[in-house]
């Protein structure tokens, strides 16, 4: 059995710290051991902690720490058959030494395998290749009763049912404790970045509509402290992978690995971002994006992973931590996104992290996948910023009036009423888990907090 | 689980009918908060508490048994409470005032207001504690009084009770350092409550909703002491500091 400490558990966002015997497991044999005398607190598997809110926390319960486990491995086709606790960070490396990346990436590399399919995470490539769950072919699932399933993308009907609930299934179906993903070739470790500046709302999101297909990757940076005409002004950057030929005579690029950055941002009792310096931050960030450069060749970490040079990012916003909203909406309804920014902006949200990006078709036969055919807004914003509750609650509405919803990766506040309109096959995840886990031993904070 | 703006999604108010209690409820709500558990004497006065928040829109509100100073009865109650999940807040906000004089002359009535101020309190205390460490997260809102900081000879009697629940709730709050419980103790000075409204008012006195947004806060900010109106801290601190032939003459 594993090493077993209690810990006291946050999300990226330091909020909602909860206390839990976090216990090391290896393999299948270990994890079904601790299965059979869960404790009435329940289970769960955490990754990385990287989910913001308290997805991956189980308060008073066991939380398995699958991170032990790193090793992978790389078929000829590029596809990669990993364990769950391998970091993706830890697979950039090998994946580029084959001419090959990850299918999709989030913001941060220091995300794990198990993470990125519970989470069913998304990238910028979401509107052309999909989301992480996408790619996945097969994948082995410890559930409740110790039983290891191996289900795959084209099983039988049954093994379809727990495949496409595990992706984005938030932890809740089983700990996953194997996957095999496929990759996407990258000729060159570099990407090759068009930036363009916009004035206002309007002309990013009109550009995006327009040029988005056309590239591999794209997102834009918006300015969330601009207000008035400027609102919603931004630095839209799209991509390809760079091929051989656009790279030489550029500098080596560094490879980026899953090792933890070098400097750490120092934890600090006082935030040092506050309306005046995240103003002027946005400022700066948007007058040195240049108004228009085509063909620029950017390393894949500086492209990708922009904050992952600093370890610990997530204490700047001071000790009352953060939460990022993020919400996906129709086409239809992009007005909901120049409302979130205004409402935001009227209460004087600081922000320095505001992303805005339109996904492709979502997958529907996953009950609790985030993405819906759209646009999708994702703002950091400190936890005591007065008005916050209130501007986000009426902002759900808006969100739900739309047909839209909110990423549970991300969430920290919402009511259980808002994760059911959102995401309207709930009942169908909840089925699932009833016929896997009857007695309901997989569960996490945040599946309390929303009765899912 | 509170949410990362700090709204509890239940909250249990034991001596749930005072003004401080429902004044602490309303600053807490919010769209998450699903269950409240009114834990008093059953009585006409607890019959309409529940009424009112219902009226007031109020869900999942439910009225619990309670009597102070029937430990005994303590466990089943807390029992009922937790069993239909967890609870992010508990206020304990039961007390009795009482009058100086009646205790000095009654050194029965002294020993009863102590039953229910602090061994009650001790036994609600130790036991949401052990409910809450069971949780992994939770917060404890002890209402104390700047009363027990330093025993005047006006109301010592009372003060005396706030400073063992005080001095408990203290403890407590170092011991369940690491559990995912916090522990705030709030300590107000003079509050314009039923309990206090035929006595004449203190200097720097305070409404239950001020002491309710001290208590918010106090969460917000996870603090272990809360005073209100805050500037009591600096009061307090400097009366502490006061030679006794002194202090003993100072009209408070």
């Amino acid at each position: 059995m594993g090493e077993v400490v209690t810990r006291t558990l946050t999300g990226w966002g330091l909020t909602m710290p909860s206390t839990a015997e976090v216990m090391s497991v290896f393999d299948a044999d270990e994890i079904a051991a601790a299965l059979a005398d869960p404790g009435i607190r329940g289970v769960l598997a955490r990754g990385a902690g990287r989910s913001y809110g308290d997805a991956a926390q189980n308060g008073g319960g066991l939380v398995f720490d699958l991170m032990g486990r790193t090793s992978f491995d790389i078929a000829d086709d590029g596809s990669v058959i990993a364990y769950a606790g391998v970091v993706l960070g830890d697979l950039i490396p090998q994946l580029l030494a084959r001419g090959r990346f990850l299918p999709v990436t989030p913001g941060t590399r220091y995300i794990t395998v198990g993470g990125a399919i519970a989470a069913d995470v998304h990238g910028k490539n979401h509107h052309r290749d999909g989301a992480f769950g996408d790619h996945v072919r097969w994948l082995e699932l410890i559930t409740a009763d110790g039983t290891l399933h191996h289900v795959a993308r084209d099983g039988s009907f049954d093994e379809q049912r727990i495949f496409y609930s595990t992706l984005g299934g938030m932890g809740l179906t089983g700990v996953i404790l194997r996957a095999c993903f496929d990759t996407i070739p990258s000729p060159t470790s570099a990407v090759c970045v068009d930036t363009e500046r916009f004035n206002d709302l309007d002309s990013l999101m009109a550009s995006m509509v327009a040029g988005d297909d056309n590239y591999r990757y794209s997102v834009a940076w918006i300015d969330g402290t601009a207000k008035g005409a400027k609102l919603g002004r931004g630095v839209l950057t799209r991509g390809d992978h760079a091929e051989p030929a656009q790279t030489s005579g550029q500098k080596a690029t560094v490879v980026p690995t899953g090792a933890a950055p070098r400097f750490a941002s120092p934890s600090i009792p006082l935030s040092p971002l506050n309306r005046l310096t995240i103003g002027l931050f946005n400022e700066a960030y948007f007058r040195r994006a240049p108004k228009n450069r085509a063909g620029e060749i950017q390393g894949l970490t500086s492209f990708f992973y922009p904050l992952d040079v600093l370890a610990g990012w997530n204490r700047v916003y001071g000790p009352g931590g953060f939460l990022q909203y993020q919400f996906a909406v129709p086409d239809a309804d992009s007005d909901v996104v120049r409302t979130a920014l205004e409402r935001l902006g009227a209460i004087g949200a600081p922000s320095f992290l505001s992303v805005l990006k339109r996904f492709g078709p979502g997958r529907l036969r996953s009950p609790l996948s985030f993405p819906i055919q759209g646009w999708t807004l994702a703002i950091d914003v400190p936890t005591r910023v007065d008005g916050l509750a209130e501007v986000l609650d009426d902002l759900d509405e808006l969100v739900l009036a739309a047909g839209g919803r909110l990423y549970l990766a991300k969430d920290s506040r919402m009511t259980p009423r808002t994760l059911e309109r959102g995401y309207p096959q709930l009942d169908e995840f909840r089925a699932v888990r009833a016929d896997l886990d009857p007695r309901g031993v997989f569960t996490s904070d945040l599946a309390r907090r929303l009765q899912l | 689980m509170t949410d990362a703006l700090s709204r509890p999604t239940s909250v249990l108010l034991v001596g749930g009918t005072s003004d401080i209690a429902i004044a602490t409820l309303h600053a807490l709500r919010s769209p998450v908060l699903r269950r409240v558990v009114i834990a008093a004497r059953p009585s006409e006065g607890r019959d309409e508490v529940i009424v009112d928040l219902e009226r007031a829109g109020y869900s999942g509100v439910e009225a619990v048994d309670f009597d102070a100073a029937d430990t005994a009865s303590h466990e089943a109650m807390l029992d009922t409470s937790f069993a239909s999940g967890d609870i992010d807040v508990v206020v304990v906000a039961f007390g009795v005032l009482g009058d100086q004089l009646d205790f000095e002359a009654h050194p029965d009535h002294a020993v009863e207001a102590a039953q229910v101020n602090y061994v009650g309190g001790v036994s609600i205390c130790l036991r949401t504690a052990q409910r809450m460490k069971l949780q992994g997260h939770g917060a404890l809102v002890v209402l104390s009084s700047v009363a027990g900081e330093r025993a005047r000879r006006s109301n010592f009697v009372y003060g005396s009770t706030k400073a063992g629940l005080d001095s408990l709730a203290s403890g407590l709050a170092d011991s369940l350092h690491g559990s995912g419980v916090q522990v705030l103790i709030v300590r107000p000075g003079f509050v314009h409550t039923s309990m206090t409204s035929h006595l004449e008012p203190a200097p720097l006195s305070v409404t239950a909703e001020d002491v309710a947004q001290g208590v918010v806060s106090g969460l917000k900010r996870g603090s272990t002491v809360v005073y209100v109106p805050a500037t009591l801290r600096v009061v307090m601190s400097g009366l502490r500091h006061v030679p006794r032939a002194v202090f003993r003459k100072l009209p408070i």
